[in-house]
């Protein structure tokens, strides 16, 4: 339990050294977010239309 | 070769081809990426002089490589697409943009984060700290003409003569710690000598590089794949794609 307090205590740095692995940790899972979703939508988008052109 | 080069220009085989490597890169990254960190955070013992602060090197010179490399990626792949015209070129110069940004965003707040506890200071305005902010301001730039411009192949050749015209900037930035008397510190890896810095200390640094660049090229598959999807979708392979869906 004291290595645990110790570990997010970074000897004094804890609030430098988290919020900098913080940042990193949003902004990486952020770049992989944004192209899943747009895979999503992209993918129900051109299956709606290839539907819609069946029909034609 | 000349042949699987040509073969990797056409939009559907990348498009099979990065889906096949996709999973591989993906898993990859993850097993770097948690070596690096633990290696960073829990194996590598304290500086004698900053104590855990310095932990943040494991995620800020990563970061900062990142922001150079993807940036001499961009506009390489720029500089194909204006001479040669490859589409796929283009599509991954653009698709890089953000990424570098992010890199080069990160480099700097990480930095800034460091630089408080141990300089006194989130900021100054020395020479390797200003060059960074102003390669993220060419990244801005890239961006700006993508979003601005309708037609993507007009958009696509100014961002490319932007990126080649800033591609000056760096080697201002690495060679800024040594041309210019810096509060940045000097190089202790990138440089013609063995590195200053212990191998506990290496080597985690290494690995969470390693897995910087692989999660770049992960991410930047999964956002070429999809443009490319969007831009090939009146093309049969598409069409069939999508009715398979």
């Amino acid at each position: 339990m004291d290595a645990v307090r110790e570990f997010l205590h970074m000897g004094g740095y804890g609030f430098y050294v988290w919020s900098a692995y913080g940042v990193t940790f949003v902004v990486l899972v952020a770049n992989v977010i944004v192209p899943v979703l747009r895979a999503r939508e992209l993918r129900t988008r051109l299956a709606r239309q290839a539907r819609m052109e069946r029909r034609t | 070769m000349w042949t699987f080069l040509h073969k990797l220009g056409s939009p559907r085989h990348f498009y099979r081809i990065s889906g096949r490597l996709l999973p591989w890169l993906t898993w990859i990254t993850v097993l770097l990426m948690a070596a690096g960190l633990y290696g960073g955070l829990v194996g590598a013992p304290p500086d004698y002089q900053q104590g855990e602060s310095y932990r943040i090197i494991f995620i800020h010179v990563p970061s900062a490589w990142m922001s150079l490399f993807v940036y001499m990626v961009m506009a390489a792949a720029g500089a194909v697409g204006l001479i040669w015209h490859i589409k796929l070129a283009d599509v991954m110069a653009a698709a890089s943009a953000p990424l570098g940004a992010s890199f080069t965003f990160l480099a700097l707040v990480t930095g800034s984060l460091w630089g408080k506890p141990m300089w006194g200071t989130y900021w100054v305005w020395d020479a390797r700290l200003t060059s960074e902010l102003v390669l993220l301001f060419l990244y801005f730039g890239v961006m700006g003409l993508h979003a601005a411009i309708d037609d993507k192949r007009t958009a696509s050749r100014a961002a490319a003569v932007l990126a080649l015209v800033g591609a000056v900037n760096i080697p201002i930035i690495h060679y800024s710690v040594e041309w210019w008397s810096t509060l940045h510190q000097g190089p202790t890896v990138t440089k013609i000598d063995a590195p200053s810095i212990h191998l506990s200390m290496l080597v985690p640094l290494l690995t969470m590089a390693l897995a910087f660049k692989l999660y770049y090229v992960t991410v930047l598959l999964m956002r070429a794949r999809s443009e490319v999807l969007e831009r090939e979708r009146a093309s049969a392979w598409v069409q069939e794609l999508a009715r398979g869906t």
